[in-house]
């Protein structure tokens, strides 16, 4: 994984003293509220409803098993002893006293992390698929490119005062994990005819109050001019995007507003101007960068292991464990071991400081010390033998990490909503436990199959509600909590937005209302093998909406 | 009383402002808007005394009247602390348009937490917020010794100094 260099070190540890001076100040006094909100967004510190809220950068998703010790040290010593995963790969603590956060800041920067841009109108984390570099359909590892767009992002002078947040998402696959189409930038790493490596670009993509799914404005940028088209992009959208109206400022309003067209050509003149100057790439820079993402020390192993086929006959825990939680290995006698962290009663994402200290270990005795955080809000352990995945699964089984449900229906996403959540209208975790509680039995999820569902506590839509296969989004009705329901959303290849079923449901209907569409899907489908969303996506909206509201189609 | 600062430790001039209905003094530096400017753009050049030119945060400068960057001074607005349009329009003029003249930045935002990302972007002259104090905003300046991105200040690159030391 990517090393820190005395430069990165020296941008981190400054940044740490930057943040420190401006606290001492916001805290004698000398710097008004609104702009210490301003600079504190900068560094991923929100004041929440109970206590301030701090989100860490996980650039990629990907962590180093000091870097886990180093979480669990600061939920144990500044929180409340857990920390929670959010959907861009990062992590948030939801207790810290904001005197100490500059001493937490510090305490990261020992182990290369920080919070840097994790909030605020700026270009946030990168995030990328948590598969990337042991995927088997994977063009080439998209990590060095995430490194490089990092690097130019961080304390961009140009682009820290954005009229809103900015995201921007890899993925070199040829099934998209990383949601590219639903980034205000989305890049594909692809080849073309001449077998040269470059990027298809997506921009204006968006979840939030107005989903949108982006517009390609590039088929092919060379691999060496990558930074001068999102410095481009970025450029026009800090000239010209609203900022009027924050609901109507991200950069999906601009290129609607203006026409794809035309957005397209503006940022191609301005990549015109500059892309043969200083931020263009040259090769080194790409294979220094390459040089931090080789392929561990893998042993020469059989396709096959015996030891892992016996244990899969003997024991039907491990195998129905095994059946959802691994994924094939690019490298033969491998797997990738996902680490549930969608168990009953837990909040998803939310992990102790024990877990996170035990995962860490497991990743240093099986899969090379490394560990990664999926948009799902799960971990994944990336290069694990077939030999060891029965002692993984065992010890994960004892940590209660081992809930054999990823990709099915209680591996669902979910923000933390009104229970932390000073933006959220409704709460999401208690519909969450609900939706658990009717689906726990692992028969029945099998039967149902693979299936997205996504809860989002308010508009903002940090749940990724709008792309979930069903998607839940809290809304305050009089002060009551109601949630309103879509179907057939999709963050994936064939991304699509979810079709509002119609009325929203209560508080107390909502965990029916779920019921009733699998109900419909199961007695629909055309036969196992058909997916949730390929079912609706053939029969349509309205056997859902009969079942639903049996009175107004009665009326 | 705002205070006028240069990056390079020089004393600022003080240019008048003239509304764009006063008259415009014989001597003197003067201050006028953009609009002022074009309105009255000959008898403003024919002047011997200098002059700035204040720039609307919404101004195209890549399209902008070659004319405006002869100015001794342009002035970038940066109205609220969120709006940060002046930054782009700061690299526009230092790099695609070439102005070498001197670049000051006016309005709320001026303050000591925005100075050092104004300075980067190649603005040189800054009137502080009423508030503001010179010498903590010099300190300022100092937060970050280095920088990833290219510079349009003095701040050494990351990406260069990466290049020297692997060709060494």
């Amino acid at each position: 994984m990517y090393r820190y260099d005395q430069y990165d070190q020296t941008l981190v540890d400054e940044r740490v003293s930057q943040f420190r001076d401006q606290t001492e100040r916001f805290l004698a006094g000398k710097l008004p509220e609104e702009e210490f909100r301003a600079l504190r967004l900068r560094n991923g510190l929100y004041i929440q409803r109970f206590a301030p809220m701090l989100r860490i950068s996980i650039p990629y998703g990907l962590l180093s098993s000091e870097q886990v010790h180093t979480l669990a040290h600061v939920a144990r010593t500044y929180d409340k002893g857990y920390g929670h995963f959010t959907t861009r790969q990062n992590m948030q603590f939801n207790w810290p006293d904001l005197a100490r956060v500059p001493d937490i800041l510090a305490d990261l920067a020992k182990v290369q992390m920080h919070a840097i841009q994790t909030s605020g109108n700026c270009i946030r984390n990168i995030t990328s698929d948590h598969l990337a570099g042991v995927a088997r359909d994977e063009l080439v590892d998209p990590r060095p490119y995430c490194e490089l767009t990092r690097q130019w992002a961080t304390f961009h002078p140009e682009f820290n005062w954005l009229p809103r947040k900015f995201k921007i998402a890899f993925t070199a696959s040829q099934s998209d994990r990383a949601a590219i189409r639903v980034h205000d930038i989305g890049i594909q790493i692809v080849r073309n005819e001449a077998g040269e490596l470059g990027y298809t670009v997506y921009v204006g993509g968006g979840l939030g109050r107005t989903p949108i799914i982006g517009v390609k404005t590039a088929d092919f940028v060379p691999e060496l001019d990558l930074l001068s088209y999102l410095e481009a992009v970025l450029r026009v959208y800090n000239l010209l995007g609203r900022r009027d109206n924050i609901y109507k400022a991200r950069i999906k309003i601009l290129v609607k507003e203006t026409g794809a067209e035309k957005f397209r050509q503006m940022v191609d003149e301005e990549w015109e101007r500059i892309r043969h100057g200083e931020l263009r790439l040259d090769g080194t820079e790409i294979e220094r960068m390459r040089a931090h993402f080789t392929l561990p020390d893998y042993e020469s192993l059989p396709a096959v292991d015996a030891s892992y086929e016996s244990k899969l006959r003997e024991d039907s825990a491990f195998a129905a464990w095994a059946r959802r939680n691994l994924h094939p290995h690019r490298q033969p006698g491998y797997a990738v071991v996902f680490v549930s962290l969608k168990a009953n009663g837990i909040a998803p994402g939310d992990i102790t400081a024990e877990q996170m200290d035990a995962v860490a270990q497991l990743a240093d005795r099986y899969s090379f010390g490394e560990i990664r955080a999926t948009h799902d809000q799960n971990l994944v352990l990336a290069d694990v033998k077939l030999s060891d995945v029965f002692a993984v699964w065992q010890q994960l089984r004892s940590l209660n990490l081992a809930t054999p449900n990823i990709g099915l229906l209680t591996d669902l996403i979910c923000c933390p909503g009104l229970d932390f959540c000073s933006l959220a209208n409704a709460s999401s975790i208690s519909v969450a436990q609900d939706i658990f509680d009717r689906f726990e039995s692992l028969d029945d999820q099998h039967d149902i199959g693979p299936i997205k569902v996504k809860m989002s506590g308010c508009m903002n839509g940090c749940g990724h509600h709008t792309v979930g296969h069903i998607g839940i989004l809290g809304v305050d009705k009089k002060g009551e909590e109601w949630y309103q329901v879509t179907l057939g959303g999709s963050a994936e290849n064939d991304a699509s937005l979810g079709d509002r079923t119609g009325p929203s449901f209560s508080r107390e209907d909502i965990g029916d209302a779920v019921q009733r569409i699998i109900e419909v899907y199961l007695e629909r489908r055309d036969s196992e093998d058909e997916t949730f969303l390929g079912a609706y996506r053939r029969i349509g909206m309205a056997p859902f909406k009969a079942r639903l509201y049996p009175a107004t189609a009665a009326a | 009383m705002s205070a006028l600062l240069r990056v390079d430790g020089g004393s600022a001039i003080t240019y008048a402002p003239i509304g764009d209905d006063d008259a415009v003094p014989e001597n003197g530096a003067v201050l006028v808007s953009f609009a002022r400017w074009e309105r009255d753009r000959a008898q403003l050049d024919a002047r011997k005394a200098p002059l700035a030119i204040q720039l609307p945060n919404t101004a195209d400068i890549a399209t902008i009247d070659p004319a405006v960057l002869k100015a001794d001074l342009i002035v970038l607005q940066f109205p609220s602390f969120g709006d940060g349009r002046g930054y782009s329009q700061a690299r526009l003029l230092r790099d695609a348009r070439g102005y070498k003249g001197e670049l000051r930045a006016t309005g709320a935002a001026v303050v000591r937490d925005q100075l050092l990302g104004m300075v980067r972007c190649g603005i040189d002259s800054f009137e502080l917020r009423a508030d503001q104090s010179p010498e903590s905003c010099m300190e300022a300046l100092k937060d970050f010794s280095i920088a990833y991105q290219p510079p349009a200040d003095d701040l050494p690159q990351i990406r260069s100094l990466r290049r020297r030391s692997m060709s060494t």
